[in-house]
């Protein structure tokens, strides 16, 4: 202990406290010395036998051998906690403790107790905190290494990060929602302690991604085009519309800001007193534009920062009432978010009480009905409106007010530390950093945005920027965020000649495919009925109309039709796994698959051409999520020459299967095509696999997803399947639309068929 | 064959408050028989405007609105059979060039091509519309003039003029009045008060506001007069303008809440 004192003998002042110290039976100086202090708190809040509870349970803490941390942080945070959930709450709290000491993780008691207070004052209720703690426990249990199944060995990595996160966390997610954002983090990190202490704190890039999708309220992106339009429609004034994130500094909070490159908004907001997420949005997006139409920037040099706080304040007001006039309506909104401070909720002895003034006046300029008996207020108020009547006066106007005001006003205390901040943040309005100019360089310019480019963290291939597609979690039902990339790029051209002499190989084939297609050319012409000028007779309606004249009826003259061109509209695109796999050599032959594939690709290719209906046709590989390469090899607008003959002469196979991503990628470009039919069609030899999936079953159900997501953007998916035992999964994943070819050197054959059949 | 020229004279004044020279300009066409061609979007007055100017010139009016069925026979006419054989029926337009009326072919573009040529002998020095099918040549009254309106807001490669139809015309553009004179004329036009009808238009600018960015056309002066009669006649001024303004132009669920924002931010 170092010291010689015994801190068991320690004299408190009152006899009770006295007698509840002796019971503690604690020997560290540190619970001593603020022992007393923290027993006055709980007194005022518990009855009798909770304080002995709660007396019991500190010497408890105190007898676990953890130091004095865990005894401290009960005694400094129970009593607020147990305001909030009931003192009655205490018993859950303990049995966790309980359970951790009986662990390994005994060093996160300390963690847990250290954020119980913030938690519990979020949830708000025994019930909430007990789910927390529930939580807490599975986290605890999943995440501690085990022998044989059972004998605790390692401490769980995550429990003290994820305790220390715990109050951003409940204060962000619902309790559902944290309970999916923890499950994530167990299923896919509980075997990799460093990562998942990371994952726990917030650290990784698909925690947060997860926490953002679980977060509670209105997300910006579901509302981002609406607030576009609002923009537009009623401000004229169109920019871009960014959002930032709270989420991850619980103590900076960033406030709505407009810079040069757009209006910056919270990424979530929720519904407060009675105003929905959407008009928050809104009306901060209103005193914005408020700000760009009617404020100008004052130089901001030689002004105290009291000073410029008043300028701002009533600046702020004047574009509020400005906006009024302009839109009456929004008048119920801005005064439901403008707080309300009390007249004497500030007593100025104490207390610098700027802020407070200046929301009062700034509530007393917007609601005429404010009740404010203040002289200084009241004046400042009316020549406010006299400054407005007639006009929209400018930002110097209030700049001379506000000066005046603060003259007039001030007070010795403004400069206290103490600050009062209820009621007094307005926090539909912007930071107002647009108001100021300064001639010389000050130090308030870095302090924003100091937000540094993360470093890329795998050094991304040349070529296209990755794109970034979900990933169907067949576990959760759930999209993983963001979880592949994609990486497209041109294919490597070879020699065209090569393509060229395949098809020599199959002229016999060529010339019959040829045959069948100009059966299969499009007939161009549909007939129109009911015209008066046309190309032939309509005899039935010719009759009719014969028939009216001798009843003596008028006639109905249009009794000719026309022939109107009309044609196939159908866009496809081919997709090719170039798998690993496809390099094998098929059964019963010299040819490798991919050799068999190239030639079926160019019989098709012909064929197509001959249609002239659209085609591309693209290859995909993977390695692991992080790198899904996605090959073009003809696109929509190119002609089938040497070019592209080239690119196709050029396959080559490797790596893994990830079918999903590049269905979606392909799918993407298919749907943006004006046709009436959009088919994508996949060849593959193998069911979706890569080397960093271990549940096959996944990557199937992920390619199921991305089929019903193509066809609900109208793209039919069929698959064509080389791999003899596919009928156990392609019925899963396309439903009835594949096709399992048993032998394989069939292919160049089947492919342009199987085309013409599915078109016809 | 006798045709009853009162039915298309208009006999009371129709309300028409000018935005600009429109009214001299036209006057001045009109003295030399130009053809004139209306261009603006749908709703802001153009057919009002041809109305008023019958009116004013003291010429009955003939108006046509086109559609995509419209054959050529349906403007210059056709013969009819009847239980002795046959026998001729003029169409408006040929109606309009004997007894020297405005013939006025509501959106033009909507007709086919190969009609619309029909007006061109009509619209140049010839003044003469040949009816191959009966074989006669009508020579156009004096007092005759041709009108038409289009909406170049369109902006379809298949529904424009040719260029050798355009360039026949005087043509006179069209918009939305501004502001305090829209307002002005929703309220002459429907007997509300002035600042209901300021609000009302507000309403239709922030729905003009989004033309480009998911409305093809914002919210007409038409649809703010009907918002007014829909209000004058009870309803309250929000659901009218939902009803009248907002859920006629847009399908679209986003398109729509900012419309019924706009609704509310303007009627406290």
């Amino acid at each position: 202990m170092g010291r010689s004192e015994d801190a068991r003998q320690r004299a408190m002042r009152h006899p009770q406290a006295q007698a509840w110290w002796r019971q503690m039976d604690c020997g560290f100086t540190q619970v001593a010395d603020v022992f007393e202090e923290c027993l006055y708190e709980a007194l005022s809040a518990f009855t009798r036998a909770e304080m002995e509870a709660f007396v019991a349970a500190a010497r408890e803490l105190a007898h676990l051998g953890r130091g004095p941390e865990p005894v401290l942080a009960f005694l400094e945070g129970w009593p607020s906690a147990a305001a909030a959930v009931g003192a009655a709450a205490l018993d859950d709290v303990m049995s966790l403790v309980r359970a951790q000491q009986a662990s390994p993780n005994g060093s996160a008691i300390a963690p847990l107790l250290q954020t119980l207070a913030a938690v519990a004052r979020r949830l708000g209720s025994r019930e909430q905190l007990a789910g927390y703690l529930e939580l807490a426990r599975e986290l605890m249990a999943r995440t501690t290494d085990s022998l044989h199944g059972r004998q605790a060995m390692t401490a769980s990595a995550g429990l003290p990060a994820f305790f220390g996160q715990a109050p951003q966390l409940v204060e962000q997610l619902p309790l559902a929602g944290l309970r999916q954002w923890v499950e994530y983090g167990l299923r896919h990190y509980a075997r990799q302690p460093q990562q998942q202490a990371d994952y726990f704190d917030l650290k990784l890039a698909d925690s947060r991604a997860v926490m953002q999708r679980e977060r509670r309220g209105t997300l910006l992106a579901d509302v981002e085009r609406q607030l576009d339009c609002t923009l537009r429609a009623l401000w004229r004034d169109p920019q871009p519309i960014i959002p930032y994130s709270n989420a991850y500094h619980a103590l900076r909070q960033i406030t709505p800001y407009h810079d040069s490159l757009g209006a910056r908004l919270p990424d979530a907001l929720e519904a407060r007193d009675g105003v929905a997420a959407i008009d928050r949005y809104r009306a901060t997006l209103a005193h914005m534009a408020g700000h760009r139409r009617w404020s100008r920037p004052l130089i901001a040099d030689n002004w105290s920062p009291f000073q410029r706080l008043a300028v701002e304040f009533l600046e702020d007001a004047r574009i509020d009432c400005l906006l009024l006039r302009e839109y009456p309506g929004l008048a119920p909104t801005l005064l439901a978010l403008h707080p309300r401070p009390r007249e004497d909720a500030c007593d100025p002895e104490t207390t610098s009480c700027l802020r407070h003034r200046l929301a009062m006046l700034s509530r007393a300029c917007l609601d005429a009905a404010h009740g404010y008996r203040d002289a200084a207020l009241n004046e400042t108020v009316a020549a406010f409106h006299a400054a407005l009547t007639g006009g929209a006066a400018d930002t110097a106007r209030m700049a001379e007010l506000a000066l005046a005001w603060v003259a007039r006003t001030r007070r010795p205390s403004d400069q206290l530390p103490r600050i009062h901040f209820d009621d007094t943040v307005i926090d539909y309005r912007d930071d107002n950093r647009a108001l100021w100019a300064f001639i010389e360089e000050g130090d308030e310019e870095e302090a924003f945005d100091t937000r540094k480019q993360a470093a890329e963290e795998t050094p991304a291939p040349a070529g296209l920027p990755p794109r970034h597609y979900p990933e169907w979690d067949r576990a959760t039902q759930s999209y993983r965020p963001d979880w592949v990339s994609l990486y497209e790029a041109l294919h490597p051209a070879g020699e065209a000649a090569a393509i060229d002499r395949l098809l020599a190989r199959h002229a016999v084939l060529a010339r019959r495919l040829t045959r069948l297609l100009d059966l299969h050319k499009p007939q161009n012409t549909q007939r129109i009925r009911h015209r008066e000028d046309g190309a032939e007779l309509d005899l039935d309606t010719a009759i009719r109309s014969l028939a009216d004249l001798r009843c003596g009826l008028t006639p109905d003259p249009r009794i000719n039709f026309d022939q109107r061109a009309s044609g196939r509209s159908i866009a496809v695109l081919l997709l090719l796994d170039l798998s690993e796999s496809l390099g094998q050599a098929a059964a019963g032959g010299g040819q490798t698959l991919l050799q068999l594939s190239q030639e079926a690709v160019a019989l098709l290719a012909l064929a197509i051409e001959g249609l002239r209906d659209p085609f591309a046709i693209a290859g995909f590989h993977s390695n692991t999520r992080h790198e899904v390469r996605y090959l073009h090899i003809k696109g929509f607008s190119e002609r089938w020459d040497d070019t592209v003959k080239g690119r196709l002469a050029a396959l080559q196979a490797g790596w893994s299967t990830r079918m999903g991503a590049a269905l979606r990628h392909a799918g993407a470009a298919l749907a943006q095509r004006p046709a009436d039919k959009r088919l994508l069609l996949l060849l593959t030899d193998g069911e979706p696999a890569d080397v960093d999936v271990e549940d096959g079953q996944h990557l199937h159900a992920d390619a199921k997803k991305a089929v019903s997501e193509l066809a609900s953007q109208g793209v039919d998916t069929f698959c064509l399947s080389l791999d003899p035992q596919a009928d156990d999964y392609v019925r899963d994943i396309f439903g009835g639309r594949h096709l399992v070819l048993d032998r394989v050197a069939q292919l160049p054959e089947k492919l342009p068929l199987l085309y013409l059949a599915l078109t016809r | 064959m006798s045709i009853d020229i009162a039915q298309y004279r208009i006999a009371r004044e129709p309300f028409y408050r000018p935005q600009g020279d429109e009214v001299a300009l036209y006057e001045a066409a009109y003295a030399a028989r130009l053809p004139v061609m209306l261009k603006g979007p749908t709703g802001c007055g153009k057919s009002r405007f041809v109305e008023y100017m019958a009116w004013r010139l003291d010429r009955p009016l003939i108006t046509v609105a086109c559609n995509e069925d419209m054959t050529a026979s349906d403007l210059v006419g056709r013969y009819l059979l009847d239980r002795d054989g046959t026998r001729w029926l003029d169409g408006p337009l040929t109606v309009a060039a004997r007894i020297g009326a405005i013939c006025y072919l509501d959106e033009i573009v909507e007709a086919r091509q190969d009609t619309t040529v029909v007006i061109h002998p009509l619209t140049d020095h010839r003044r003469a519309l040949p009816l191959d099918k009966k074989g006669e040549l009508v020579a156009a009254h004096p007092d005759f003039q041709l009108a038409i309106s289009y909406n170049p807001g369109y902006q379809s490669l298949m529904k424009d003029l040719k260029p050798s139809t355009k360039q026949r015309f005087a043509a006179l553009d069209f918009d939305y009045p501004e502001a305090a004179l829209e307002a002005e004329i929703v309220a002459r036009e429907t007997g509300i008060d002035g600042e209901t009808a300021a609000r009302l238009v507000k309403v239709a600018q922030a729905a003009r506001n989004l033309k480009g960015h998911g409305l093809v056309e914002g919210a007409s002066t038409r649809l703010v007069v009907y918002a007014a009669e829909l209000i004058r006649r009870g309803v309250a001024p929000r659901a009218a303008c939902r009803a009248a303004m907002a859920r006629p132009i847009t399908d679209d669920a986003d398109i729509r809440a900012t419309l019924d924002h706009a609704v509310d931010a303007v009627f406290a």
